[in-house]
């Protein structure tokens, strides 16, 4: 309790707040940074991940990717960014770790949502004459929304988990604040920080959610289409293993 | 990132091979006596290696005790968790909502949650990966114990199998694959975040990672990396043996029956 009421202090003192060091210049770098890379590793994985799915290969590699990105420790990487040649180079360590970490669950969900498009829907399109592209952005595109928006999600709460554990090899955001801490033994100060932190993260998934739900091209029919063939399981599935690769950091 | 020099070296028509400050390339410069590297601060340094072997071997325990305390511990919780989901449908909603939320608050800020509560101490890192854990390992036992055929437990039933004898002799083996691929991806992700702990010093190989960061000493955090994911891939490996072992019906039969309960666990691996 002591800790909370520390935390809350350290909170709501306006001078936590203010300048180079407070929560909003913390914060404001936080989101800015997991802003641009969220949508630097869009531009990267999306495209390979819609042509490999549309052509229908490359399934191991989108596979294996995720267990990859699980494997190597966000940490370790920071740091190897850090001391390597681009160290010096301001926030391009911590891009790039992000950009790499986000890169598996936007290409392996955005991938499999292809491949797993209704054949028989696409089948139809391709009777129907429509081409390639045609298919891609009619047909393949909006059956797999739900997977794309899954791995949109996991992208988004993995960038933000790493941009915190950028603090701890030197860059900025708000796990400085808790770093700060830990230095200073502050105990408030380093619950008032992961309080934050853990807020951020929350209120990100909460907007992808919206997001998601806002977007959605099939909204209102895909209530009928989960109740007769069972693809609310297959989503649930799908959701349990995007959640696996998401959070690792 | 660099490479051990006799790649780099062989690349290069002779004559031209670029200057090294840690000294001249000579074949055995990576060899026995060549402390060169420690000087030149390389990436791969053999020097290295053996001067602090013991705390690498220190270190490498100290993620593998913490590693296995949280995937056994996780277990230990999610077992009982899934059994009580699976009967209360409102407490798997209840506990699957919670686990998520958990899984979304990164992992720097629940391990400064949890040290007011733990002091500085091994416990804060260990609870934290339990609660990490608990996400994929519930979520799996379920999906695990979900697929068991349905006219499988009638046929127990009908053999006079009570709770308990079904649940452990039928429902627990037919959901092993699936549960053993939880068991992966916990493991796997536990190794990886167990790194993180080194912001209250009980990182195992992240400790190494973060002095290495603070001395500038690019050969310590190179090892220390490079052992973190070969332990992720060695338990894995590990654990997919064990599940061949345990469950030796899935191997031969695995085309004859393309039954609903191989499904979940390559689903869940992949």
């Amino acid at each position: 309790m002591d800790a909370l009421t520390g935390a809350w202090q350290w909170l709501t003192t306006a001078a936590n707040w203010a300048g180079g060091k407070g929560v909003w210049h913390r914060l404001a770098e936080h989101v800015q940074i997991s802003a641009v890379c969220l949508a630097l590793s869009c531009l990267v994985a999306l495209p390979v991940a819609l042509w490999l799915g549309h052509i229908g290969k490359g399934g191991a590699l989108a596979v294996n990717l995720s267990n990859v990105g699980r494997a190597v420790p966000t940490f370790a990487v920071l740091v190897l960014l850090t001391l390597g040649p681009l160290g010096s180079q301001g926030e391009w360590p911590t891009v790039l770790a992000l950009v790499l970490f986000a890169i598996p669950p936007l290409l392996t969900n955005a991938y499999l949502g292809i491949r797993e498009a209704d054949r028989d829907a696409v089948e139809a399109a391709r009777g129907m004459g429509m081409s390639g592209p045609q298919l891609l952005l009619h047909v393949e595109l909006p059956l797999a929304y739900p997977l794309l928006m899954t791995g949109l999600r996991s992208a988004a709460v993995q960038i933000v988990a790493t941009a915190t554990l950028a603090a701890m090899a030197g860059g900025g955001g708000l796990g400085r604040i808790i770093t700060a801490g830990f230095g200073n033994y502050d105990t408030a100060q380093v619950v008032a920080g992961a309080v934050l932190v853990a807020a951020l993260a929350l209120a990100v998934e909460g907007v992808m959610v919206a997001v998601d739900r806002l977007c959605d091209p099939m909204r209102g029919r895909r209530r009928a289409a989960r109740s007769g063939r069972g693809s609310r399981a297959r989503r649930g599935e799908r959701d349990d293993h995007a959640m696996a690769v998401g959070g690792a950091a | 990132m660099s490479v051990p020099w006799s790649v780099t070296a062989a690349a290069w028509p002779s004559g031209q091979v670029p200057a090294d400050p840690g000294g001249p390339w000579v074949p055995q410069a990576a060899g026995p006596g060549g402390s060169d590297c420690l000087v030149a601060n390389d990436w791969i340094c053999g020097a290295y290696l053996r001067t602090r072997s013991h705390e690498l071997l220190d270190a490498t325990v100290q993620h593998i005790g913490i590693t296995v305390a949280s995937v056994v511990l996780g277990l230990l919780i999610a077992f009982p968790l899934a059994l009580l989901a699976r009967r209360r449908r409102a407490v798997a909603g209840a506990v699957l909502g919670l686990t998520t939320v958990l899984y979304t608050i990164p992992s720097l800020a629940m391990f400064a949650l949890l040290t007011p509560v733990f002091g500085v101490s091994v416990a804060v890192v260990v609870t934290g990966l339990v609660l990490y854990s608990l996400t994929i390992l519930v979520r799996n036992i379920l999906t695990g114990l979900d697929a068991v055929p349905a006219e499988v437990r009638e046929a127990a039933r009908g053999m006079g199998y009570g709770p308990v004898r079904m649940l452990f002799g039928v429902e627990l083996p037919l959901a092993l694959p699936a549960l053993v691929a939880g068991i992966r991806i916990a493991t796997v992700s536990t190794v990886a975040m167990t790194t993180i702990g080194s912001v209250v010093g009980f990182g195992g190989l992240g400790n190494l990672i973060a002095s290495g960061l603070e001395g500038f000493f690019k050969a310590e955090v190179l090892t220390a990396s490079v052992l973190c994911v070969l332990l992720a891939v060695a338990a894995d490996l590990l654990l997919m043996t064990v599940q061949r072992l345990l469950t030796p019906w899935t191997r031969p039969r695995a085309g004859a029956r393309p039954g609903g309960r191989r499904a979940p666990a390559t689903k869940a691996v992949a």
